[in-house]
């Protein structure tokens, strides 16, 4: 059966043919049960050997089944291939980024907001257990509301799911211009794989050149283990050092030194302040014929890299954990405590990365008491404050980051910083138990009740005078020194 | 369906009760026993009374090559495999090995075939160990998934459209789909006594109805019984490959 205009199948009907691709035909498709707007997508099977398309479909219909959220399209139906092969998901309006791309250079403001987008997409992707190993821009669709939407698993890696793909061929899969390093090498098991090819998009986007060119035999894309791309800012010489730099940090060759995760590379594009500049961020040529010619010797005789034992595994080494510090009188008894906390995390997950965070509580309602300078003053003392009360960890700058956040309500200004940075881990402390904090409620209490990750409330030991156990059971619970809750 | 596909017992009761109890807390609507119910272990009487109460209630259960022996019938077996035969054949009551010996040696549920070895020669016993000793199977028989035993390694082998068959790899208690454009064969690893190097009791659980197969592992208290195997006088190695899964 071939597709066409009008054909039915399991109840749905073709449509308007909207896409011819390499692999594939998109199709319109209407069912009398579901009413939203949807498409279908049939590979294009030639006769004969046709092993690649055939298994690209078979990893997708595996793969996308199991997806969810806002960030990859729902799956309305899957054909076999006694029929058709063929998968119907909701359509997704808002068209590709392919457009985007052709009008680069983007205004640094617009290219910022994209990119973060796009970030966003693959970090939710990479939670669920994938790695997409084809991101380009083709490949990612908009919703009307705004969300990025990854499409195309082809070429996917479902970290819990056989890999049909890795005995089967012997070339190495993916876009020439945004093939990651590793996988050239044949690697399908690293999603800092996925963060090379966003770097090579920020790039792309941002000077409207492709960082490696467009080669189109694999030998052109071999040349990328030991031949830095032209740094962006040569190109762009506005663009700021911090963008650069977080640009060739998710082009570097050895996944090791990339990026680690699509998360950190959310957090650094929404605090561009924190993003510590190296050499890479200041370089304005490409490097020297030497050091080139030295990194070819290396490389030429490499195999691979080594890549992490799962994309969950991976994640979980190098959370991003946020300390809410209390910079006030009371949190000055717990502070040390919760030092001492940090760094016990730091012994088990030696490559998290710390937010510190503080909250300046405003008026709820009307205006502040201070004026803007005042404010801003007080922004500034306590950035130096929270930078003061980190010292001690010994970490990289790099993997230290302070922010100041304001708001009423302070465990909703946490929990909000939270989530939107994707984070792993909060730590905090609790302060005494009051009778009012009792009936008023604590902070504490409200970021573990409501936290979408796990919460570690840190707490000073505190001496019982009376024997007795208290009546109320709640009590008991509080006078552990620390409770952890997931 | 929701089948939970047991097999090489070996006698083994602690591992035995560890697995099905398991499986029921998993939603467990069918219990198939892929055979070698008895052998090796301490507990044959115990094993084989316990899948008999379970065929009774509609389990399906296959013959192996210990059941086969334990029943009277000559086997080719290694030495300490000869000692726990010629150990636990007297202690079964002549009900016991009548129903070890009437036991099928495949069955067929819907697009599922259940054996103890091979399917292309169950009686044959041959290992099933890579893709290569599973392609004949795959010839043999019409069917889309094979489920089998025998070889106490799970395994998982898949046959595309083209005929090639490939070992596909897995992750322990996590759901593999059986996608329907491929045949698939696994051998679903040992209850009573694992050799992969993982001492847990194994098993498989099939869903028919999302065409779903995770291979679950269970730890049990190996420890007892391997007291058991030596109480009982059997070969030292019998109890120490137990703790070592080896």
């Amino acid at each position: 059966m071939r597709p066409k205009q009008g054909l039915e199948i399991d109840g749905f009907t073709l449509g308007e043919k909207l896409h011819t691709g390499g692999f594939a035909t998109i199709w319109d498709v209407t069912h009398p049960d579901h009413a939203l707007p949807m498409v279908m997508k049939v590979p294009t099977i030639l006769d004969g050997d046709d092993g690649p398309t055939i298994v690209g479909f078979e990893v997708e219909q595996m793969i996308m089944p199991r997806l969810t959220g806002p960030h990859v399209p729902r799956v309305i139906g899957i054909g076999g291939f006694d029929q058709m092969p063929y998968i119907v998901t909701e359509k997704i309006e808002g068209g590709s980024f392919l457009k985007t791309f052709q009008q680069a250079p983007l205004p640094l403001s617009d290219l910022i907001e994209i990119i973060a987008r796009m970030v966003q997409a693959v970090t939710d992707l990479h939670r669920q257990h994938v790695i997409h190993l084809d991101l380009k821009p083709e490949n990612f669709l908009q919703r009307k509301t705004g969300e990025m939407v990854l499409v195309d698993f082809g070429l996917s890696r479902h970290d819990h799911l056989p890999d049909l793909l890795a005995e089967e061929f012997h070339i190495p899969m993916g876009t020439y211009p945004y093939i990651a390093p590793e996988q050239y090498l044949r690697c399908r098991d690293d999603a800092r794989s996925d963060i090379f090819a966003l770097g090579a998009m920020t790039y792309a986007l941002a000077t409207g050149k492709l960082p490696f060119g467009q080669p189109e035999k694999l030998r052109g894309v071999r040349r990328r283990l030991w031949r830095d791309p032209v740094p962006p800012r040569a190109i762009r010489p506005e663009m700021p050092e911090w963008l650069q730099e977080i640009i060739l940090k998710a082009l570097e060759v050895d996944p090791m030194r990339r990026t680690q995760t699509a998360a950190q590379m959310a957090f650094d594009l929404a605090h561009p302040g924190q993003v510590t500049l190296t050499r890479r961020a200041r370089k304005l040529r490409q490097d020297g014929a030497w050091m080139v010619f030295d990194r070819w010797r290396v490389m030429r005789k490499l195999k691979r890299f080594r890549a992490p034992d799962s994309v969950a595994g991976h994640l979980a080494s190098v959370p991003i954990i946020v300390v809410a510090v209390d910079l006030g009188p009371e949190g000055e008894k717990l502070a040390e405590a919760l030092r001492a906390q940090v760094r016990r995390m730091l012994v088990v997950e030696p490559d998290a990365r710390i937010a510190c965070v503080n909250v300046i509580k405003t008026a709820r309602l009307g205006i502040d008491q201070m004026t803007d300078d005042q404010g801003r003053n007080l922004h500034v003392l306590r950035l130096v404050q929270l930078k003061d009360w980190a010292a001690g960890f010994g970490l990289p700058e790099e993997r230290l980051t302070f922010s100041v956040l304001e708001g009423p309500d302070p465990g909703q200004a946490i929990l909000d910083f939270a989530t939107q940075n994707h984070v792993d881990h909060i730590l905090m402390g609790a302060r005494g138990h009051s009778t009012a904090r009792r009936y008023l409620g604590s902070v504490s209490a409200q970021v573990v009740a409501e936290a979408h990750c796990s919460v570690t409330v840190v707490r000073l030991p505190e001496r019982r005078e009376e024997a007795p156990a208290p009546a109320d059971p709640e009590a008991a619970d509080e006078a552990s020194t620390g409770a952890l809750v997931s | 369906m929701k089948f939970a596909v047991l097999t090489d017992i070996h006698g083994n009761r602690e591992a035995l009760e560890a697995v099905l109890s398991d499986a029921r807390a998993r939603g467990t609507e069918r219990f198939v026993v892929l055979g070698d119910i008895v052998g090796y272990g301490p507990d044959p009487e115990w094993c084989t009374d316990r899948v008999a109460a379970l065929v009774a209630e509609g389990a399906i259960s296959i013959r192996g090559n210990h059941d086969n022996a334990a029943a009277g019938a000559p086997e080719v077996m290694s030495t300490n495999a000869r000692l726990a035969m010629d150990w636990t054949r007297p202690r079964l009551s002549p009900a016991q090995r009548e129903f070890l010996s009437g036991l099928p040696m495949a069955a067929e549920e819907g697009e599922v075939l259940f054996v103890h070895a091979s399917a292309n020669g169950p009686a044959d016993w041959n290992y099933v160990t890579s893709d290569t000793k599973a392609r004949p199977s795959f010839r043999a028989v019409q069917a889309r998934v094979i489920l089998c035993g025998h070889v106490h390694v799970p395994l998982l082998v898949s046959c595309d459209r083209a005929g090639v068959v490939r070992e596909q790899s897995f992750r322990t208690g996590l759901p593999v789909p059986l996608i329907r454009s491929r045949r698939w064969l696994a051998v679903v690893g040992a209850v009573g006594q694992p050799r992969d190097g993982v001492p847990q009791a194994g098993y498989a659980l099939l869903d028919t109805g999302t065409d779903e197969l995770t291979f679950r592992r269970v730890p049990y208290d190996a420890a007892a019984t391997a007291a058991k195997v030596r109480a009982a006088g059997l070969p030292e190695e019998l109890a120490l490959r137990l703790i070592r899964g080896v």
